[in-house]
C-alpha cells in the first residue's frame, strides 16, 4: 500500500460534512443561498476527487493508495482505516460526480414539498456514506458507512417522495437494515473466528489487512455460515433475486434525484461488498455459494426482464430492468474469473451512467406530462425530440449495444461465465461447468428480452403521433408551453452522463486498465 | 502486433491505413448530426464526401491487395491493430485486418453506399427528416465497414450491433405511422434473437482457443483436433446468428417487412450491408463452420448451414409468386439468393457463394433502386405493382434497361453476372456429392426466373394502371383527376414509402418527362453496366479465375477444387431458366393480360390452389407463430404471472413479515420493553424498534454510540452463529 497523501480521501470523504455544517446556520427561506452551498461543496468534493484521479498511481492500481490507519473505536478494535485502488476508484469518482449532477438537476426541481435547504443536506450527508463506503478498510467503518448511507435516502423517498412514499420508504428502510443485521452479524462472526484461531490474538481488529490475513484460514463449514450472513445483507441492497421486491417500490415512489442516486450508487454498495469483502475474504466459502449467486443472478435476469414487460408504468419498467441488469453484474461476479469480476465492476458504473440517466429522463418525462403511464404516452420525438433523442439513446445502451457502456458489462460476462474459474469446474469437488454454460444460454436470452422492453417502451412512448390528451398543451394562452424540451439545467446534468456513456463504451481500456490489476490480484486466492 | 504493423507498412499506405475506410463514415455521422441541419444540402454532402472519401481508400486497399497477391506466394492477411483492451490475458485489438475477402466487401460496400447516397439525394428530397435520413445512412455503412475489416471478434460484434442499431432507426424512418415503427421494432428484435447465438458462440470460441483473434481462431480450428462437440455447438451458436442477420429460414420474416422504409434504404440492406453479414461471418470464419459442422466430409450428403440454406431458397421464392408489392417481391427473392449463398457455403463451395455475394449486390441493388424509381417518378408513390403499374417501359426507358440487365442477371442467363455465381454454385453442389442441394439449386433457378417474369410483366409491360396509368398518360377514368399543381413536392413531403398510402392521381410530372432525374439513373446506369459485367471477374466459361486468385487465402481451410466448368452442365440450368421464363410469361398474359383466359381466377374456383394460394399469402403462418403465440405469450401471460408471482407471493412475504415484525415489536414494546427497561438487547424480531431508537443518537452525532449498539445487538448473533459451528 501506498502511505502518501494520506489526508486525500478523508478530505474526500467528509468534506460535504463541511458543506452541511455551513448550510445549517441558512435560514430556511434563503433556499438560493443553500442550494449554492450545497453545490459548491458537491463541486469542491468533486474537485477533491478529480485531484485524486491525478495523484493516483496507475501503475500500481492493485495496492491500496493514499492510505492511512488509526485508532478509532479501539474497545470493539474497530479503526479508522481507509485506501483506494482500482477496484474502488471508479466508483468512489462515480458517486461524486452524480452528487454534483443530481444538485443540478435539483436547482430548479426540488421536488413537492419543497424545503431546498433539507434536501440538499440530505444529498451532501448521503454523499458522505457512499463516498465513506468506498474507501473504507475497516470493516466496522465499512458498515457504518452503508448504514448511514440508509437514513438520507429514507427521508429522501419518504418525505419528498410520491403518494405511497410511507409505505415505500419503510420497506426500504427495514428491508435493507434487516439485511445489515444479518451483515454484521456475519462480520462480527468472522472476527471471533479469525481472532480464536489467530497466533496473534492480541493484534487482531476489523481492519480488511487482519481479515486478508486470517479470513481465508476459516473452517470451510463456519465459512459457509458467514458468507451466509454476508450474502443476505449484500443481495438486499443489489438486490438480487429473490430479495429485490423493495426497490420496485422505492424506485417509483422515490423523488427522481433519489432514484438516480438509488440507482447509480445504492445498489453499487451490495455488489461492490461481494467483490471487496465476501470474495477475498472467504474465498473456500465463495467457491460453494458461487453457483448459488450464479443462479439467482440469472433468474434474476430473465426475471427482471418478464417484471419489465408486464409493466404499464415508466419509471418501475426501469426500476425493474435495475434487477435484470444486477443479476449480469452478479452472474460476473458469481464466475470468480477476473474477466468475470472486470465485467462486474465495469457493469457497476455502466449501469449507473445509464440507468440514472433513464431515471433523469422519466422524472422530466413526469414533470411534463404529470404522468408516467406508458398508455398515455405518445410521440415524444414528435413534442420533445431532444427528450425523445435521449430516451433512445438510454434506451439503446441500456439493452447492451457495443459502443456504449452498457455493453461492457454484459458481453464479457456472458463470455466468462461459459468458462468460469476452474476451482468451479473442478471435477473433484463438484463440477459446475455445465451449470454455467446453461446459465450463459439462459443469459443471453436476457439480452433479447431487455431489447423487447426497452423499444416496446420506446415504441409506445417516443414514436407515434402526440396523443390527443397532450397535443394541445404545447402552448397555452400565453404562448407558454407546459410540455417544453430538454432545458439548460437538465443539459447541464445530463450531458456529462451521455459523453461518459459513449467514451466508456468506446474506449472500455479506461476503466478495464484501472481495475484489471486489483481484480488479477484479488482472484488469485481462487487459483488459476 | 508490432510485427503487424510493420507488414502493413511494408505493403502499402492503403492496406496500413485501411482503419480510415470505416472511421471516415462514423465521424461524419457526427457531423451530420450536429451540423447537418445548417448546410445547404442538410448534410447530404458530408454523406456523400465521406463515402467518396472511403471508396477512394478502398480502392486503393484493393489494389494493393492485388498487387500484394501477384508478388507473393501466400499472402496473409494484413493486420494492424491498437489495443482496444486488455483482461489479464485476453488481449483484444481494435483496428483492421484486411484480405481478399475483406478488400472485395470493403470496396463493395463503399461503391454501393455512395451510389445510393446519390440516389437518395433525389428520392428522400424535402423529407422531414432528410438530414437524420442521410446520418443513419452514413453510419449504416460505417457499421458495415468496421464489421468487415475486424481483426477479431469483439470488434465484428460491433459492426454488426450498430447495423442493427441503423436498420431499426432506417426502417422506422417515418416512425409517425405505426406499420413502420412495428417493422422497425421486428427488424431489430428478430435480429437479437439470433445474436443470442452470437454472444455464446463467441463465449464458446473464447473458451475454445483462448483468443478473439480471427486470424488465430481460424488457423486453430482448421487444425482442430479438440472437443469436437463444442467446436459443433459454437458453430450451431453462431450460425443461428447468421439466420438472424441474413433472413434465414426460419428468422427470414423481419426482411419483408423492414420494406417500410425508404427505398433507398431497402437496396443498401439488400445487396451489400446487413443481410451479407451473416453470410460475411460464415466465409469469414468458414474453418470453424467447416470443421464444426462436418462440411466436405464423404458421406456426408447433409449439414445444417446447406439445409437451412436450401430451404430458404424454396420458401423464399415461393413467397415471391404472391406479392403485390414489388418491393417485397425484391425482397424475397433477397432471402433467396442469401439461401443460395449459405446452401454454396454448406457445400463447400466457399468462392461461389462469396462471388455471389459480389455480383448479388450489384444486380440486386440496381433492381431496388429501380423499383424506387418507378414509383418515384411512375407510379406516384406506389409500390402495388397490380395497382399502379404496368406498361412503364416505353416511357422509363432507363429504368426498364436496367432492370432489364438486372433480371437477367439474377435470373442467371448466360453470360449476365450472375450466371457465372449462380452456376457456380449449382455445379458444385453436384461436384461435391450434395445431390439434394444441386435439385434445389436447379429449381430456384427456375422459380426466381418465373417469379421476376411475373413482376417484370406487371411492371413494364401490359396495360398502365392507377399511378402509371396518369404518368404514361392513358388514363381511361378522368372523374378522379384533380389539380395536382405543387405535384411532385407535396407527395414527396408526404414521405411514404409504402403501398398503404393513397394514390394521388395527377398529371404526368412536369420535370420527369421520360424518365427519373440524373440522381436516379445515373447509379442505375452503373450498377446495370456492373450487373452485365462484373461475373467476368471470375467466368469458368473463359478461364478466368482473377476473383478466385485474389480471395483464395481467405478461405483458411482446404476445400475440394471447383468442378470443371463444362458447357454440357450448365445445359440443365439454362433450360430451367428458359422454362420459367416461358411458363410464367405463359400464365402471366393468361392471368393479368386483356383476354379472357380459363386461368383468371383460378386461385379462387380451385379449393386446393386456393388454399395453396392462401397459405403462400400467409407467409406459412410463420408471423403468426411469432407474433401471435411466442411474442405475444411471453409479452402477456408469461411476464403477468411473473410479475403476479412477484406481487403476491415474494411481496406477500416481505409484507408478511413486516406486519409479524411490527406486532412482535408491538408485543415486546407492550410487555418487555416497558416491563424491563434495562432487559435483554433484543433478537432480530425487533429489527423495527432498534432502527427507530438507533436513529436518534445519530442525528445528534452520536456515531460511536450508534455504531456500539448495533454492535451489541449483533454480537449476540455472531456468538450463536460461532457457538453452532464450532
Amino acid at each position: 500500500m501506498i502511505q502518501e497523501q494520506q489526508w486525500l480521501l478523508s478530505l474526500g470523504t467528509f468534506l460535504p460534512l463541511a458543506g452541511v455544517l455551513v448550510m445549517l446556520f441558512i435560514p430556511k427561506k434563503d433556499e438560493a443561498m443553500a442550494k449554492g452551498v450545497a453545490l459548491l461543496t458537491a463541486v469542491a468534493t468533486l474537485g477533491v476527487g478529480i485531484y485524486t484521479l491525478v495523484k493516483f498511481d496507475y501503475g500500481q492500481s492493485q495496492k491500496l493508495q493514499f492510505f492511512t490507519t488509526n485508532k478509532w473505536i479501539s474497545p470493539i478494535k474497530a479503526t479508522y482505516t481507509i485506501g483506494l485502488d482500482g477496484i474502488s476508484l471508479p466508483l468512489y469518482i462515480l458517486s461524486m460526480v452524480i452528487t454534483v449532477l443530481v444538485m443540478v438537476y435539483s436547482w430548479n426541481h426540488v421536488p413537492n414539498p419543497g424545503n431546498a435547504k433539507a434536501f440538499f443536506i440530505l444529498m451532501l450527508v448521503l454523499q458522505v456514506g457512499m463516498a465513506g463506503t468506498f474507501v473504507a478498510q475497516d470493516l466496522i467503518l465499512f458498515f457504518v458507512f452503508f448504514e448511514l448511507v440508509l437514513l438520507p435516502m429514507y427521508f429522501m423517498i419518504g418525505v419528498w417522495g410520491g403518494e405511497n412514499r410511507q409505505y415505500a420508504s419503510l420497506k426500504f428502510f427495514l428491508y435493507t437494515m434487516f439485511g445489515s443485521a444479518l451483515m454484521l452479524v456475519a462480520f462480527i462472526a468472522m472476527f471471533i473466528v479469525t481472532k480464536n484461531h489467530a497466533t496473534n490474538p492480541d493484534a487482531a481488529n476489523f481492519s480488511f489487512q487482519w481479515f486478508h490475513a486470517n479470513a481465508p484460514g476459516i473452517a470451510r463449514n463456519t465459512a459457509i455460515w458467514i458468507f451466509g450472513g454476508m450474502f443476505v445483507g449484500f443481495a438486499v441492497k443489489v438486490p438480487m433475486f429473490p430479495f429485490h421486491t423493495w426497490l420496485p417500490d422505492a424506485h417509483t415512489q422515490a423523488p427522481t434525484q433519489g432514484s438516480v442516486i438509488l440507482a447509480a450508487i445504492l445498489l453499487k454498495l451490495g455488489t461492490y461488498g461481494f467483490v471487496r469483502i465476501a470474495l477475498p475474504f472467504l474465498p473456500q466459502a465463495a467457491k460453494t455459494w458461487a453457483p448459488i449467486i450464479a443462479v439467482l443472478a440469472v433468474i434474476g435476469i430473465i426475471y427482471g426482464a418478464l417484471g419489465c414487460l408486464a409493466q404499464t408504468d415508466m419509471k418501475r419498467l426501469i426500476a425493474f430492468s435495475s434487477v435484470a441488469h444486477m443479476g449480469f453484474v452478479m452472474l460476473g461476479i458469481s464466475t470468480l474469473t477476473p474477466l468475470g469480476i472486470n465485467a462486474a465492476l465495469f457493469g457497476m458504473v455502466a449501469h449507473g451512467l445509464i440507468t440514472g440517466m433513464l431515471f433523469f429522463v422519466a422524472g422530466s418525462v413526469k414533470e411534463r406530462y404529470h404522468t408516467l403511464e406508458i398508455k398515455r404516452l405518445s410521440g415524444m420525438l414528435k413534442q420533445v425530440p431532444h427528450l425523445g433523442w435521449i430516451l433512445g439513446f438510454c434506451a439503446m445502451a441500456s439493452l447492451g449495444l457495443p459502443g456504449l457502456a452498457g455493453f461492457w458489462g454484459e458481453f464479457p460476462a456472458l463470455l466468462a461465465s461459459w468458462s468460469p474459474a476452474t476451482i468451479l469446474t473442478d471435477s473433484a469437488m463438484g463440477n459446475h461447468e455445465l451449470l454455467y454454460r446453461v446459465l450463459t444460454v439462459i443469459s443471453a436470452f436476457g439480452t433479447v428480452l431487455a431489447a423487447g422492453y426497452l423499444l416496446w417502451l420506446y415504441q409506445r412512448t417516443a414514436f407515434g403521433e402526440p396523443s390527443e390528451e397532450f397535443a394541445a398543451h404545447g402552448h397555452d394562452d400565453h404562448g407558454h408551453s407546459d410540455i417544453h424540451d430538454v432545458n439548460v439545467f437538465e443539459w447541464i446534468a445530463w450531458t456529462p452522463l451521455l459523453i461518459g456513456i459513449v467514451v466508456l463504451g468506446v474506449v472500455p481500456s479506461l476503466m478495464f486498465k484501472v481495475m484489471d490489476p486489483a481484480v488479477q490480484q484479488l482472484t488469485s486466492v481462487f487459483g488459476k | 502486433m508490432l510485427l503487424a504493423s510493420e507488414t502493413a507498412a511494408a505493403s502499402g499506405w492503403f492496406l496500413a491505413h485501411a482503419w480510415l475506410i470505416p472511421v471516415i463514415p462514423a465521424v461524419a455521422f457526427f457531423l451530420i448530426i450536429f451540423f447537418g441541419k445548417r448546410l445547404p444540402r442538410g448534410g447530404s454532402e458530408i454523406g456523400i464526401a465521406a463515402m467518396l472519401a472511403s471508396l477512394v481508400i478502398a480502392s486503393g486497399t484493393a489494389y494493393q491487395w492485388i498487387h500484394l497477391v501477384g508478388s507473393t506466394e501466400h499472402a496473409d492477411a494484413v493486420s494492424k491493430t491498437v489495443t482496444w483492451f486488455e483482461i489479464g490475458s485476453l488481449k483484444v485489438g481494435i483496428g483492421s485486418r484486411i484480405d481478399g475477402l475483406a478488400m472485395m466487401l470493403l470496396f463493395l460496400v463503399a461503391f454501393i453506399s455512395t451510389l445510393v447516397q446519390i440516389y437518395s439525394t433525389e428520392y428522400v428530397r424535402g423529407d422531414r427528416r432528410y438530414t437524420h435520413f442521410f446520418a443513419s445512412l452514413t453510419l449504416f455503412s460505417a457499421g458495415m465497414l468496421t464489421m468487415v475489416l475486424a481483426p477479431n471478434m469483439v470488434q465484428l460484434i460491433l459492426g454488426w450491433e450498430i447495423m442493427g442499431l441503423c436498420s431499426f432507426m432506417l426502417i422506422g424512418h417515418w416512425w409517425e405511422e405505426r406499420a413502420n415503427s412495428e417493422a422497425a421494432l421486428k427488424a431489430f428484435w428478430t435480429v437479437r434473437v439470433g445474436d443470442m447465438g452470437l454472444l455464446v458462440g463467441t463465449g464458446v470460441l473464447l473458451a475454445l482457443f483462448g483468443n478473439l483473434d480471427i486470424s488465430e481462431i481460424n488457423t486453430k480450428a482448421a487444425e482442430f483436433s479438440g472437443n469436437h462437440a463444442l467446436l459443433a455447438f459454437a458453430a450451431v451458436a453462431l450460425f443461428i446468428a447468421c439466420i438472424g442477420k441474413s433472413g434465414q429460414f426460419p428468422l427470414h420474416t423481419w426482411l419483408p417487412d423492414a420494406m417500410a422504409g425508404p427505398t433507398p434504404v431497402s437496396s443498401l440492406l439488400h445487396s451489400s450491408t446487413m443481410v451479407v453479414a451473416g453470410v460475411f461471418l460464415v466465409a469469414r470464419l468458414y474453418p470453424v463452420f467447416h470443421t464444426g459442422l462436418d462440411i466436405n466430409i464423404v458421406g456426408h450428403h447433409f449439414n445444417l448451414i446447406a439445409i437451412i440454406g436450401g430451404i430458404t431458397v424454396l420458401i423464399a421464392a415461393g413467397l415471391a409468386f404472391v406479392q403485390n408489392d414489388i418491393k417485397k417481391v425484391l425482397a424475397y427473392s433477397t432471402v433467396s439468393q442469401l439461401g443460395y449463398m449459405m446452401m454454396g457455403l454448406g457445400v463447400g463451395a466457399w468462392m461461389p457463394a462469396v462471388f455471389h455475394i459480389f455480383t448479388h449486390a450489384f444486380f440486386k441493388c440496381c433492381l431496388f433502386l429501380c423499383a424506387g424509381s418507378v414509383a418515384h417518378t411512375g407510379s406516384h408513390h406506389s409500390f402495388d405493382m397490380k395497382k399502379d403499374m404496368g406498361g412503364l417501359r416505353k416511357k422509363m426507358p432507363i429504368t426498364f434497361g436496367t432492370w432489364m440487365i438486372s433480371t437477367a442477371a439474377l435470373c442467371g442467363v448466360p453470360f449476365f453476372s450472375g450466371f457465372f455465381s449462380k452456376d457456380e454454385i449449382i455445379d458444385s453442389a453436384k461436384g461435391n456429392d450434395y445431390k439434394v442441394f444441386f435439385v434445389v439449386g436447379l429449381i430456384g433457378a427456375f422459380m426466381t426466373t418465373a417469379y421476376m417474369t411475373r413482376a417484370t410483366y406487371l411492371t413494364f409491360f401490359g396495360k398502365a394502371r392507377g399511378g402509371a396509368a396518369h404518368f404514361v398518360g392513358e388514363h381511361e377514368d378522368h372523374s378522379h383527376e384533380e389539380a395536382h399543381d405543387e405535384g411532385h413536392d407535396k407527395a414527396d413531403a408526404h414521405g411514404h414509402d409504402d403501398h398503404h398510402a393513397p394514390v394521388v392521381h395527377g398529371k404526368p410530372l412536369s420535370f420527369a418527362p421520360d424518365d427519373s432525374p440524373w440522381q436516379i439513373t445515373v447509379p442505375l446506369m452503373i450498377l446495370g453496366a456492373l450487373a452485365l459485367v462484373a461475373g467476368y471477374l471470375n467466368a469458368a466459361p473463359f478461364k478466368i479465375e482473377k476473383f478466385h486468385e485474389w480471395l483464395h487465402s481467405s478461405i483458411g481451410v482446404e476445400v475440394p477444387e471447383a468442378p470443371k466448368f463444362e458447357w454440357l452442365n450448365a445445359v440443365p440450368s439454362i433450360l430451367l431458366v428458359a422454362a420459367g421464363f416461358a411458363v410464367s410469361l405463359l400464365i402471366c398474359k393468361a392471368v393479368f393480360g386483356e383476354g379472357n383466359s380459363p386461368l383468371k381466377g383460378l386461385t379462387q374456383r380451385n379449393a386446393l390452389l386456393g388454399a395453396g394460394h392462401k397459405f403462400l399469402v400467409n407467409k406459412y403462418y410463420l408471423d403468426t407463430l411469432y407474433e401471435k403465440v411466442i411474442v405475444r405469450s411471453i409479452a402477456h401471460p408469461i411476464s403477468a404471472a411473473a410479475y403476479w408471482t412477484n406481487q403476491h407471493i415474494l411481496d406477500g412475504i416481505v409484507n408478511g413479515v413486516g406486519k409479524g415484525g411490527k406486532k412482535t415489536g408491538e408485543l415486546v414494546y407492550k410487555y418487555i420493553d416497558q416491563g424491563l427497561v434495562d432487559g435483554v438487547v433484543n433478537g432480530s424480531g425487533t429489527t423495527a424498534t432498534h432502527a427507530g431508537g438507533a436513529l436518534q443518537p445519530v442525528q445528534s452525532g452520536k456515531v460511536n454510540l450508534y455504531g456500539a449498539l448495533l454492535f451489541g445487538a449483533a454480537a449476540v448473533g455472531a456468538l450463536v452463529l460461532v457457538l453452532v459451528n464450532s
